[in-house]
């Protein structure tokens, strides 16, 4: 023990340094070598096991689980109608109307920062964000191109949806969910149009507002209006505009539409329109043909309103 | 003037026109795939219909299936990469058409300088272009809410059990032709119509005809009573003589509640035929309560109601039908 105590004495503190040091060395790279090594297979990870509950391998359980247990997967059945991925019968007009919805609530959300929705400030903002701030105009571009893409995809899905006869039982509902979906995807286009305080849109909005006078009854100039006491001040087209022309309350009016209340009612009936596509059985085919022969015979016709229980 | 193809090309390459020109290709596109998928059903179908015993144990679609394959295959990964495909190509697709193509912006707002012609966004001009023919509480609210309603009473007045979840034509021929004609004849081609053949002032240009906002349309409209000179002079001589001046208005008004019930009745009449053409339309057909019956026909009536008066229009330069103090039709 005195010769180790000599050697150590010998070696002096520069000497026990140099000694910490190797070995700080050799347990870093032993240790970072075996943790680099497991990286490899990071599903073995905490991390990646805290995130991701199932290992991301073949097997038809954790396939199922890896869509189950995810919050955005699992709007999706574990396992779909083998033929229903094939492009030829759904055209994916559907997922990619959801798809650009979201598009749109991302470049939308962008744009509000820029924009204030007041008529002093309204158009000097587009005008500011076309050439001052970076990737302005792609972003304002995209949300125009998106919104209208989307249009065409909600008819084009409704055209789908029509031809391959999905609305018929069960989904009867779903269909009419999806009509309204389709009215208001027009309606966050159309409230979006005036946003710029543009011509285009000022015009635009003058001629769909205008239509509001002659509502039936609501409207100034509408069949039976005057009578029951409407006048510009005070008829449907007031309600919309806040005024009586396309001015600053009509322009805030559009903006809080725009943002606010039409997407989160959209957003309420999306929810509701792809619970129901998954309770009425999921994806409507391509279904097994059936022929005019298995008909089956109804006791007399199905009535669609029934009466209500105790009524004669 | 004619043969003006750079009028075309202005309206054709207007930034905001370019998705009417791409339905332009898309529902031809889309229609042709439909069909190419109804046509193989139809011939499994023919097939299946002609062989009962074959019926009973065919797999019953165009796609294959082979003894052992799974019915079902897993969403993760073969639906979900599907769906991440379509994802990115929608994404280049719309950065390529953001990188090359820039939203339009006008001049600031300016109610004292009228846009001409004003139009509405391109997935209303079909609305808009109705205004030519009815006025607007018909166009603008009444035809939207019947196009609503209507569209949302399509599975409860379609007693067909037929083609549920399969493209088919032979099975479903009356509700795809009454669709067809509904959504490409009188929607998009509305649409078309209103972007496309719409000028200044709303006046119909031709294509390559330019348009040419000092043009002046001498088109004379008259209302149906004046084509058959309903005037009332008749009606006045039996009436007390402080009613005699408003003959007239009250001779036209009786007159024209005459060609709306006729219209109504003969197309109900019409499409209760066209409805009974065949034997299975026929089975159909009593399957459906008075109610579907009555509703079906209803809003057939109504749509046909706008090719109608297109044609009143356009043709016979007949603006109002009935005519009233306080609504014209």
């Amino acid at each position: 023990m005195a010769e180790d105590n000599g050697e150590q004495k010998r070696k002096g503190l520069l000497g026990k340094f140099k000694d910490d040091a190797e070995g700080l060395k050799k347990y870093v790279s032993e240790k970072g070598k075996e943790q680099l090594e497991g990286l490899k297979e990071p599903e073995k990870t905490q991390l990646y096991r805290s995130i991701f509950r199932f290992k991301h391998d073949e097997t038809a359980r954790n396939r199922a689980l890896s869509v189950l247990s995810n919050v955005f997967f699992h709007l999706h059945p574990a396992k779909v109608n083998r033929d229903a991925t094939k492009y030829s019968y759904t055209w994916g007009m559907g997922g990619i109307t959801f798809y650009l919805f979201i598009v749109l609530t991302f470049t939308g959300v962008l744009l509000m920062y820029y924009y204030h929705p007041s008529k002093v400030q309204a158009f000097r903002d587009i005008l500011y964000l076309e050439n001052d701030v970076p990737f302005g105009k792609l972003l304002r571009n995209m949300h125009r191109w998106a919104a209208h893409l989307m249009i065409i995809a909600v008819w084009l899905h409704m055209f789908r949806v029509f031809l391959t006869g999905s609305y018929k039982k069960p989904r009867e509902f779903n269909w009419c969910v999806g009509v309204l979906l389709m009215v208001l995807t027009m309606l966050l286009s159309f409230t979006g149009y005036l946003l710029p305080d543009d011509q285009l849109g000022f015009w635009a909005v003058t001629v769909g507002t205008n239509m509001a006078r002659a509502t039936p009854l609501l409207g100034h100039e509408g069949p039976f209006g005057p009578q029951l006491g409407m006048t510009p001040y005070n008829d449907v087209r007031f309600a919309l505009l806040g005024g009586s022309i396309v001015d600053a309350n009509a322009l805030l009016r559009a903006y809080i539409w725009h943002c606010i209340a039409i997407p989160l009612i959209a957003s309420i009936f999306m929810a509701l329109h792809f619970w129901r596509v998954r309770k009425d059985g999921g994806i409507s085919g391509p279904a097994p043909v059936m022929l005019e022969s298995e008909i089956k015979d109804e006791k007399g016709p199905r009535p669609v309103i029934m009466k209500p229980s105790g009524m004669q | 003037m004619w043969w003006d193809w750079h009028q075309i090309w202005e309206v054709a390459s207007a930034p905001d026109n370019v998705p009417i020109v791409a339905l332009l290709f898309f529902i031809p596109f889309y229609c042709w795939l439909a069909f190419r998928e109804a046509k193989k059903n139809d011939e499994l179908i023919a097939k299946l219909e002609a062989d009962p015993a074959a019926a009973k144990t065919a797999h019953r679609k165009t796609q294959p299936y082979e003894k052992g394959w799974d019915r079902e295959v897993h969403t993760w990964p073969y639906l979900m990469r599907v769906e991440l495909l379509a994802a990115i190509l929608v994404t280049v697709l719309l950065m390529v058409w953001s990188l090359t193509l820039n939203a339009p912006l006008e001049e600031p707002s300016n109610p004292n300088v009228t846009m001409n012609p004003a139009k509405a966004p391109w997935y209303f001009l079909g609305l808009q272009e109705m205004l030519v023919y009815f006025d607007p509480w018909i166009a603008g609210v009444v035809m939207p809410t019947i196009i609503i309603v209507g569209l949302m009473a399509i599975p409860y007045i379609d007693e067909n059990p037929l083609g549920n979840g399969y493209y088919t034509y032979r099975q479903r021929k009356f509700s795809i032709w009454t669709f067809l004609l509904g959504f490409i004849g009188l929607w998009v081609l509305m649409i078309v119509i209103g972007t496309f053949i719409r000028g200044p002032g709303w006046m119909w240009f031709w294509p390559t005809q330019t348009w040419d906002a000092s043009r002046v349309d001498f088109a004379v409209n008259r209302n149906l009573d004046d084509v058959l000179r309903i005037d009332g002079a008749w009606m006045a001589h039996l009436m007390p003589g402080s009613w005699k001046p408003f003959s007239g208005l009250i001779a036209r008004g009786i007159f024209g509640i005459f060609p709306v019930t006729f219209y109504f009745l003969a197309s109900g009449y019409f499409m209760n035929w066209l409805a009974n053409r065949t034997a299975f339309s026929r089975k159909i057909y009593k399957r459906m309560s008075l109610l579907q019956t009555v509703t079906m026909l209803m809003l057939l009536a109504l749509m046909l109601s706008l090719p109608l008066k297109i044609l009143l229009r356009l043709v016979f330069r007949i603006h109002y039908v009935w005519e009233t103090p306080w609504f014209s039709v």
